[in-house]
């Protein structure tokens, strides 16, 4: 569908700004230069969060810490092989999904913590990455609760996930 | 708060890497995040280019102003503070849109330009507006209608019925954004009472 959508989208703007004798040359350049100055103020977000991640996630920290929280986290049903995706997710969404990987790998894709690790990875995004990107682009510097509300909503993303694989698979 | 974030990541990246002896590991993921960092960069930076030129158009045209007007009346609950017609609504509601249909290449730079324009709103203040918290509460709980990622990995391993996830992570995501929003409400109440 994405593949119909795109174009008709870009064609549906361009033909209308047509229509409306907009001049559609100088507005798309025009945008596409405001573009670069939200690209310019972007980056050094994107550079200094990544750098974060990477030492976190090659330490070995989330494996520990999931280890230590798996006793309580399996009594939710979430599945010991889970936690880590549900710790990183909001910090690295490319991580998860060599994570997802494995586990299919190891449990099969229609096993249950193949079924919940997607469900999770499907149902949340890196929360972190967007708000320093969002912020970063407007030039945010006090970010007032937003955070805490991005990390607890997912954290009830991953519950509502695992009660959503129990009763609707 | 992204700072406390920043440092939680990085400091305890470090203490484990010295409990864990992986300090060299670590020493090594630094160095290549710095070179992916650019190049995600890079490979965002012509998505950004040009969609923001497309948003530019359809602004120029009436159609971002015509867009927030059909939107108003659902989205003016969450986002009060908004004018009434004003395009920020039209934006707000095409990264939603695109987010909905899995265009996330096509979400984000919409989703800045909403972020900058909420900006102005707020007098060009460098402190989060409450709607700049309300937008970004709802863009993180990331309402999609086709996980597509996903299900292409579950097909790769050969899964039955990759597709029996929708149903599921689109109830789990809709139910986390209900919840997002009701925090968004308590923390923003919270707020007033200082």
């Amino acid at each position: 569908m994405a593949v119909w959508l795109v174009p008709a989208i870009v064609a549906a703007v361009i033909a209308i700004g047509l229509y409306k004798k907009v001049n559609v040359y100088e507005t798309l350049t025009d945008g596409a230069k405001e573009g670069m100055h939200t690209w310019v103020s972007i980056v050094p977000h994107l550079v200094m969060m990544m750098a974060a991640v990477a030492v976190f996630r090659s330490s070995g920290a989330a494996q520990w810490i999931a280890g230590w929280i798996s006793p309580f986290t399996s009594m939710l049903g979430i599945p010991p092989d889970v936690v880590p995706i549900a710790m990183i997710r909001p910090i690295s969404g490319s991580a998860t999904l060599a994570m997802l990987d494995q586990i299919m790998q190891e449990h099969g894709p229609d096993s249950y913590p193949a079924k919940l690790a997607a469900v999770m990875q499907g149902s949340t995004d890196t929360t972190l990455y967007v708000l320093a990107i969002y912020f970063g682009a407007a030039g945010i510097k006090k970010t007032g609760d937003a955070l805490k509300i991005g990390l607890l909503a997912d954290g009830a993303a991953f519950l509502f996930s695992v009660l959503a694989v129990t009763w609707l698979l | 708060m992204v700072s406390a974030a920043f440092g939680f990541l990085l400091l305890t990246g470090f203490v484990f890497a010295i409990v864990n002896g992986t300090m060299a590991d670590v020493n090594a993921a630094l160095f290549q995040s710095m070179g992916q960092s650019i190049d995600l960069a890079l490979s965002l930076a012509g998505v950004l280019i040009f969609w923001t030129g497309i948003m530019k158009t359809a602004e120029a045209s009436g159609m971002v102003k015509a867009l927030a007007g059909t939107v108003q009346p659902l989205l003016r609950r969450l986002f009060p503070e908004i004018p009434e017609g004003h395009p920020v609504f039209g934006y707000i509601a095409s990264n939603m849109a695109a987010n909905f249909f899995g265009l996330g290449n096509a979400a984000t730079p919409i989703g800045l330009k909403a972020m900058r324009e909420l900006k102005k709103l707020n007098e060009e203040k460098e402190t989060a507006s409450r709607s700049m918290i309300t937008f970004m509460a709802l863009n993180t709980a990331a309402v999609t209608l086709i996980p597509t990622t996903v299900i292409a990995i579950s097909l790769k391993h050969g899964a039955e019925n990759p597709s029996d996830i929708i149903l599921p992570a689109l109830v789990a995501t809709v139910c986390s954004s209900v919840f997002a929003v009701l925090l968004d409400r308590y923390f923003a109440w919270k707020r007033s009472r200082r």
